[in-house]
């Protein structure tokens, strides 16, 4: 397919981008309009964290896609889709943040008071809110198997955002900067494995989630193979 | 912040399914690829969608208010009836709503089984038969750290088992839930091992907190909520409380219950409300309360400490959780 720089760059780019904000701005409205379940927190959290996954196996699928397909300009929207898994796993992290630990804080109720009232929070609540919160965090991520691989997942992300410009990538050298940005296959294994742990009963939807991954990673495993094996000696090339 | 142009553009244009749908036809169509097909996969997963509130039923009549009742504002209807726990049809919070709406609830039987003189098929109306109904509001608490104050209508199970005329055997109550292959979707996927069973202690079954339910908000109980029989048991987490009761055996031997059968190290027998016992995955110290932002701080036996804690005096509640 002939699609040329200035399409991809003033046409298809946005768009994929403005998609890309789709769920973003559908939870937004959904949640102000009172369109989610009886439980719209529980929902964001969930919401949220599924977007992650997705966009996860987007960024994943990206080279594969460009291989089979032969389709090179693939690779423009390798960036955006990591960098949009990274957006919806820290508004996820966030929403966690607020709605299963904040809420849960004797402070909580001093800030919504305050914040009904039209009032900032005073210092001393600002000062021990961060403290109990950093502490409600921390132990849960401690305490926690599934918090714990889902923290990890994110922070997975955390380097590979950070480094995602075009600065970056001069700074550390291709070579160097492609090795770190091997760490996105971590990512893609953990994140299944965070969803796996948190479900009651039906892994069906985690269990999804870790089969593309697997297939994602699994079809390099066999492009590198293929790669590296030696190349066969065709009979024609040697001569009578 | 990693996102540079915020998109000018109204968000009901960008929610629009078919723009959706559209991107993951591009993907489609430029790739016809094993990878397509598995960004197609995850795609199937249905978008979120407000569940329809069930319609409102036929009005119970000489509905009687109790003293047992709590005294704290019942959540809505469209709560208690669009965000429910239902297996049988489908593991989502919604999917009851949508799924159960053509449930055949009538007629209704219940088999009578077990350590018991009045064994056989009892129909609803018989066990209803000169039952004066009451209503019960009670907080509900869910294992998963969410409750809502329901507003029951139902009477004393203490009431049906004296009909049954329990032996001296019958230590334990063992519930079945129904389990129709041709109404119940969710039976066909193994997340559980069908049919659903559950539970209790004969002093727990006797207990008068312990209640059958037939009705919601003074009206016959919606599909969605276990109709047209289901057990509530404020004090123990909410799978306690089964739904659609086709079967009730009277045992020896204390029964394993669904949950406990599919997680042992999570759920057990008694499954008394419980702040200080976390689910090894989660902490079950605080609750959101459907409706509100502040989580709750869970009470032991769910705030019913003065009327059940004596039936678990002496007994290791960290141990028989």
């Amino acid at each position: 397919m002939r699609v040329s720089d200035r399409a991809i760059r003033f046409g298809l780019k946005p768009i994929v981008f403005v998609a890309s904000l789709g769920p973003f701005f559908y939870l937004v409205w959904a949640a102000l309009t009172g369109n989610l379940s009886a439980n719209p927190l529980a929902d964001l959290t969930n919401e949220t964290g599924v977007w992650t996954l997705r966009f996860i196996c987007i960024t994943l699928a990206i080279t594969p896609l460009r291989k089979l397909t032969g389709w090179n300009p693939f690779i423009r929207f390798r960036r955006m889709a990591g960098l949009f898994a990274f957006f919806y796993g820290t508004l996820h992290l966030t929403t966690y943040a607020i709605v299963d630990r904040f809420a849960g804080l004797d402070q909580a109720a001093g800030w919504v008071e305050a914040l009904s009232g039209g009032h900032v929070p005073g210092g001393a609540l600002v000062a021990s809110t961060l403290r109990s919160l950093a502490k409600s965090i921390g132990e849960d991520i401690y305490k926690r198997p599934f918090i714990t691989i889902g923290f990890a997942t994110w922070v997975s992300m955390l380097p590979l955002a950070i480094t995602s410009t075009a600065g970056w990538i001069r700074r550390l050298g291709g070579k160097r900067w492609n090795r770190l940005h091997r760490l996105v296959y971590l990512t893609g294994i953990l994140g299944p494995l965070h969803y796996w742990w948190l479900v009651k009963a039906d892994v069906s939807r985690p269990l999804t989630y870790a089969a593309v991954v697997a297939a994602l990673l699994g079809v390099r495993l066999f492009w590198n193979r293929a790669r590296r094996a030696p190349a066969p000696v065709r009979a024609s090339a040697t001569p009578a | 912040m990693l996102i540079k142009r915020a998109a000018d553009i109204r968000s009901s244009e960008i929610t629009d399914k078919k723009l959706y749908l559209n991107r993951r036809e591009f993907l489609g169509t430029t790739a016809a690829t094993a990878a397509a097909v598995a960004a197609g996969s995850l795609g199937t997963e249905a978008f979120l969608e407000a569940a329809a509130p069930a319609p409102h039923g036929r009005k119970l009549e000489n509905v009687k208010k109790s003293p047992l009742s709590v005294d704290e504002k019942p959540n809505k209807w469209e709560d208690i009836t669009t965000y429910n726990n239902y297996y049988e049809f489908g593991t989502d919070k919604d999917s009851p709503s949508m799924l159960a709406r053509n449930y055949k609830t009538e007629p209704w039987t219940v088999a009578i089984e077990g350590e018991c003189a009045k064994k056989g098929n009892m129909p609803l109306e018989d066990i209803l038969k000169g039952q004066t109904l009451e209503e019960r509001i009670y907080r509900h608490r869910c294992v998963e750290a969410w409750s809502m104050v329901i507003p029951w209508v139902g009477f004393p199970l203490a009431d049906l088992i004296k009909k049954c005329e329990p032996t001296s055997k019958a230590k334990f109550i063992e519930f079945t839930t129904a389990y129709d292959m041709k109404q119940m979707p969710g039976l066909r996927s193994p997340v559980l091992r069908w049919p659903y069973v559950e539970g209790l202690r004969m002093d727990e079954a006797m207990h008068p907190l312990t209640i059958l339910v037939v009705g919601l908000y003074g009206e016959v109980l919606p599909n969605q909520d276990g109709a047209p029989l289901r057990l509530a048991v404020p004090w123990k987490y909410g799978f306690k409380h089964i739904k659609s009761i086709a079967k009730i055996r009277f045992v020896e031997k204390q029964p394993l219950n669904t949950w406990q059968e599919s997680a042992p190290q999570e759920y057990g027998f008694y499954s008394n409300v419980n702040p200080s016992v976390d689910h090894p995955r989660w902490s079950q110290a605080t609750e959101r309360r459907i409706g509100e932002f502040l989580r709750r701080k869970t009470l032991m036996f769910n705030g019913y400490g003065d009327q059940v804690a004596s039936l678990y005096s002496g007994m290791d509640l960290k141990r028989n959780y």
